[in-house]
């Protein structure tokens, strides 16, 4: 049985997302389901019906929309949406069930199966399914975007005819996704960047995107075992906004990003930091929507201090880029049908046994499945996870007072042997130390592709060692024959069988 | 202008030409020059040995030497000819066991025509107890490289178990025989006696034998390399022996080139160096052996061909089971057939792939595969994220992603190809069995691959006939 998937239009006001792409269609369709798409639900993110049509997908009215097995939403469904929810139905949509304990208890109370795409736990397989992750990537890249609309200069420095410009600075708090990628596209734009953040471990991942990384000196440094961060404590706080009230008079951007699931966002930048900035500077608070990181945000509005600071509070920032943020949704939906349709056969399974399709079901037919178990997800190795890990042989790797010890040890005995020998042994070291050298400066250029070639031809000159046995041959006795003839015999199988056994290998490379 | 003066300065214009052949290898545009070089610096060095040889010498012994080289030659040169190029590394673990071989046999002559000679004049107060030094190092060096070489022949060509030989208090054995070695050597050249010699012949072989012994397979690319290394030390130390400065220079630069690229391969598995020649690596039992990875699902060929037409990049990632296959040769055809439709087929080998460095290259390079879209793990490693499709082809160890993921792995931290990062894995293998490395692989169970069961080659020209 092939099953039905529908796409409505979304109807909540400024919503200008859809949950299917005609690119996302085609996906859906490969793995065995038929896409049904509401008239003019791809609209506001310049999705024509024709580009869903030609994507395989039937264009309909509502009531065949939400008559469909499946039911792709992005935002929680209306009191008039959930009414037409029918018996059996599955519906995948963005429902932050953590926040809306209602709005589970409504679905919960319909026998219905309602996923949550914002429930996906943080662990590296269901990456590819993270909605948050994939819409704070928009979010953070438009609010550097709404911030330099605003702002009055240019973000790179440059000298003019005209005189020279300086180099926006900006400050980004919190380096999560939205804050990694705010730092990204304000460094590409050409300014400068700094980046806080609890967790010290990003500071590489900041300065790989450009950014220079503002550590807050504190002992307490927090690793996250949830992946998400967490509530730091007073000292750490007070630690924190001397670091803010010291940056604010300093920048022209502030993009702050700290959330904290389930909770009020944490406070960072306060009135008096705010009155600290230059006229004509801007904030984007992207935590506006629960409250905000900046005293004096207002959800939803644009707001200018009396000193001339823009505060942005927009809580839509990814939806206004509706086309990348459709797609990405889009993907993130077609990457859960993959899990849930293991045969491709577009039937679709929930298997519990997996802390994934567990972790997002918010109601399985009609019966409430929130909270899920807690995932413990290692996003970074905590300390828990070394423990079974002692066992194994710890590396060792030479410290370098042990390493020159005993390269001081290696040259004494070189020279204490040299010193008392007769000749022609230091004779013979000179020459193997030189050789030595030589070979290991010779091999080092060698191509990775060519080593075994490299082997066996080095197989061949070793055979030079019939050398050796040749000058004894001649040497009086039959046992020394003997030996010698045997050495001379296998050494040759040695010289001939390399050079040729390469001269073949090196024949077959060529070049496309 | 002696015979010998001759061969001296012959010598030198030999070893010059040595290191021209190894410095010709470091391009493929060079390497054929390279060799030029190398059989031309060898047949420079026979001929003036074998004239100073001749000169001083009976009948017979010329006879006999005569006799040796062309046997030498027929043998060697019918292996070369008849060898598969997957055989390789059974071949050139072979070859060092000759090498081997005939160091300790001229260490013995050299027992034999100096210390078992009453009658002889050249060596004399120091010099004496010098050539007896000599003789135990080369002996024991060559011993050494002797048995181990044949423990690996026998490991790659699987007539003898890979898994290591785990002997209770193996670092104290491989400890004392060094031990036995260094006291065996200073009684022996207090007083020279053919039981001493002996013994520390029995010593090294058995410590060859040993060593390898406690290597596991997985490791058998550093092994082959490190014995080479090896063999090339045994020519040097026969050179002090002879007082031969040509021996030198080539055994010291075969024993540093072959240290130097054990050091690589060291490095491209993430292990100690020392740890590996010492035969320690990985002995503690895996940890998580018992856990459920989840189910696998399979495919068939004509779903990979249908993957593959319909894929924009492809990255093919060949291991040792592709070698021992044969699948090369449809794998190059599979390859030319997807680049004329406009595919982008590239290939990334990871530096341990099969039991040799550099195995994987010269498979493809005898199937013709362009060379240029060979890639290696680092040039291709970011590229698996926009990859449609990757075809793992009897790599295991080389593609499992708990050497990045799982720290209590026994091969954590080794660095490996990372294709569950593109669209679709498809992993042809013959059963669910785990790779060399003995540890289970969770790509096989990750929801972007599939298995395609099979002897890889018959595989492979399947989904050849489904395109």
């Amino acid at each position: 049985m092939t099953m039905h998937i529908g796409v409505p239009r979304e109807r909540l006001a400024g919503e200008t997302r859809v949950a299917a792409t005609p690119r996302t269609v085609e996906q859906l369709s490969a793995l065995g389901y038929e896409v049904v798409v509401e008239e003019g639900a791809g609209a506001l993110s310049s999705f024509p019906d024709e580009a869903y049509a030609a994507a395989g997908a039937r264009i309909g009215e509502p009531e065949e929309v939400w008559a469909a097995d499946v039911v792709f939403k992005v935002n929680a469904p209306d009191a008039a949406e959930i009414e037409r929810l029918h018996e059996g139905v599955t519906l995948v949509s963005l429902l932050a069930p953590g926040l809306n304990p209602e709005l589970v208890e409504t679905l919960a109370a319909k026998p219905i199966t309602a996923l949550a795409m914002d429930a996906v736990p943080r662990i590296s397989r269901a990456q590819s399914l993270d909605v948050l992750s994939s819409m704070a990537n928009i979010a953070g890249y438009r609010a550097v975007i709404e911030a330099a609309h605003v702002f009055g200069r240019f973000f790179t420095g440059q000298v003019t005819a005209a005189g020279k410009v300086p180099p926006a600075k900006v400050l980004v708090a919190g380096a999560g996704v939205a804050g990694l990628a705010a730092i990204g596209a304000a460094s590409s734009l050409g300014a400068i960047v700094y980046a806080t953040d609890p967790r010290p471990e990003v500071a590489d991942q900041v300065k790989s995107l450009g950014g220079e990384f503002l550590a807050v000196q504190s002992a307490e440094a927090e690793v996250s075992s949830s992946g998400y961060a967490k509530e730091m404590s007073q000292d750490y706080n007070a630690l924190a906004a001397q670091l803010y009230a010291a940056q604010a008079p300093e920048v022209d951007i502030i993009v702050t990003t700290a959330l904290i699931p389930g909770r009020p966002a944490p406070r960072l930048i306060t009135a008096d930091m705010v009155a600290s900035m230059k006229s004509g500077s801007v904030i984007v608070d992207m935590a506006a929507a629960q409250g905000g990181n900046v005293e004096g945000t207002r959800a939803g509005e644009v707001v200018v201090t009396g000193n001339g600071v823009t505060i942005i509070g927009y809580t839509d920032l990814a939806g206004r880029l509706p086309a990348q943020a459709s797609q990405l949704y889009g993907t993130n939906l077609v990457n859960l049908m993959k899990l849930l349709t293991p045969a491709k056969d577009g039937e679709l399974v929930l298997d519990f046994d997996d802390v994934v399709q567990r972790g997002i079901t918010v109601v399985h037919r009609g019966e409430k499945m929130w909270p899920p178990p807690p995932v413990q997800v290692s996003a970074a190795p905590a300390a828990a996870a070394a423990a079974p890990v002692k066992a194994a042989p710890e590396k060792k790797r030479m410290s370098n007072t042990r390493k020159l010890t005993l390269t001081g040890i290696g040259i004494a005995a070189l020279w204490l042997v040299n010193a008392f020998a007769p000749q022609p042994l230091p004779e013979h070291f000179t020459v193997l130390m030189l050789a030595t050298v030589i070979g290991y400066y010779v091999i080092g250029k060698v191509h990775h592709a060519l080593h075994t070639p490299l082997m066996s031809v080095t197989n061949a000159i070793s055979g030079i060692i019939v050398v050796g046995a040749l000058l004894q041959i001649g040497n009086g006795s039959t046992v020394i024959r003997v030996l010698s003839f045997v050495a001379i015999l296998l050494a040759s199988i040695n010289i001939f069988g390399g050079f040729a056994v390469t001269r073949r290998m090196l024949g077959m490379f060529s070049k496309g | 202008m002696t015979a010998q003066s001759i061969a001296d300065a012959a010598y030198i214009i030999a070893a010059l030409l040595f290191i021209l052949t190894l410095a010709g290898l470091s391009k493929h545009e060079t390497s054929r020059q390279g060799i030029v070089f190398g059989i031309a610096g060898m047949a420079v060095a026979l001929a003036a040995t074998v004239g100073v040889a001749v000169q001083n010498a009976a009948a017979i012994a010329v006879t006999l030497l005569f006799v040796a080289v062309a046997c030498g030659a027929v043998i060697g040169l019918w292996r070369a000819r008849i060898v598969e190029m997957t055989g390789m590394p059974e071949l050139i673990a072979l070859l060092h066991s000759f090498v081997g071989l005939a160091a300790v046999l001229v260490g013995w002559d050299g027992f034999f025509s100096v210390e078992n000679n009453a009658g002889q004049t050249e060596f004399a107060g120091s010099l004496l107890h010098i050539h007896h030094a000599e003789v135990f190092i080369g002996v024991f060096i060559g011993g050494v490289t002797f048995t181990g070489s044949i423990v690996a022949n026998l490991k790659l060509s699987g007539r003898m178990k890979s898994a290591p030989l785990m002997l209770p208090g193996k670092n104290y054995l491989n400890l004392g025989a060094l031990a036995a070695f260094g006291i065996l050597t200073g009684v022996f050249v207090g007083s020279p006696d053919l039981g001493l010699l002996i013994a520390v012949t029995l010593v090294a072989l058995a410590l060859g034998w040993h060593l390898v012994a406690s290597i596991g397979g997985g490791d058998m690319p550093v092994v082959v390399s490190m014995l080479n290394s090896y063999s090339g030390w045994a020519a040097a130390a026969s050179g002090f022996l002879l007082n031969n400065n040509l021996l030198i220079v080539t055994g010291a630069l075969v024993g540093s080139s072959g240290a130097y690229l054990s050091y690589i391969m060291c490095q491209a598995m993430n292990r100690s160096f020392i740890s590996v020649i010492a035969g320690g690596f990985g002995m503690e039992a895996p940890t998580s052996s018992d856990t459920d990875y989840g189910d696998y699902r399979e495919v068939n060929a004509t779903e990979v061909a249908a993957l593959l037409t319909n894929a924009k990049s492809v990255v093919i990632t060949p291991g040792y089971g592709m070698a021992v296959a044969q699948a090369q040769y449809p794998v190059a055809e599979l390859t030319q057939k997807l680049r004329d439709r406009g595919v982008d087929v590239r290939f990334g080998i990871h530096p341990v792939a099969g039991r040799l460095p550099g195995h994987m290259n010269v498979l493809l390079a005898e199937a013709k595969v362009p060379y240029d879209i060979v890639l290696e793990m680092d040039e291709i490693n970011d590229d698996f994220a926009d990859t449609s499709v990757v075809l793992v082809i009897g790599a295991n160890d080389t593609v499992n992603p708990a050497a990045a993921e799982d720290p209590g792995s026994p091969i954590a931290g080794m660095p490996v190809l990372r294709v569950w990062e593109a669209a679709d894995v498809v992993v042809f293998k013959r059963s669910m069995a785990a790779g060399y490395a003995g540890v289970q692989n969770p790509l096989f169970f990750r929801d972007n691959a599939q298995m395609l069961f099979g002897d890889a080659k018959s595989m492979v020209e399947e989904v050849l006939r489904a395109i």
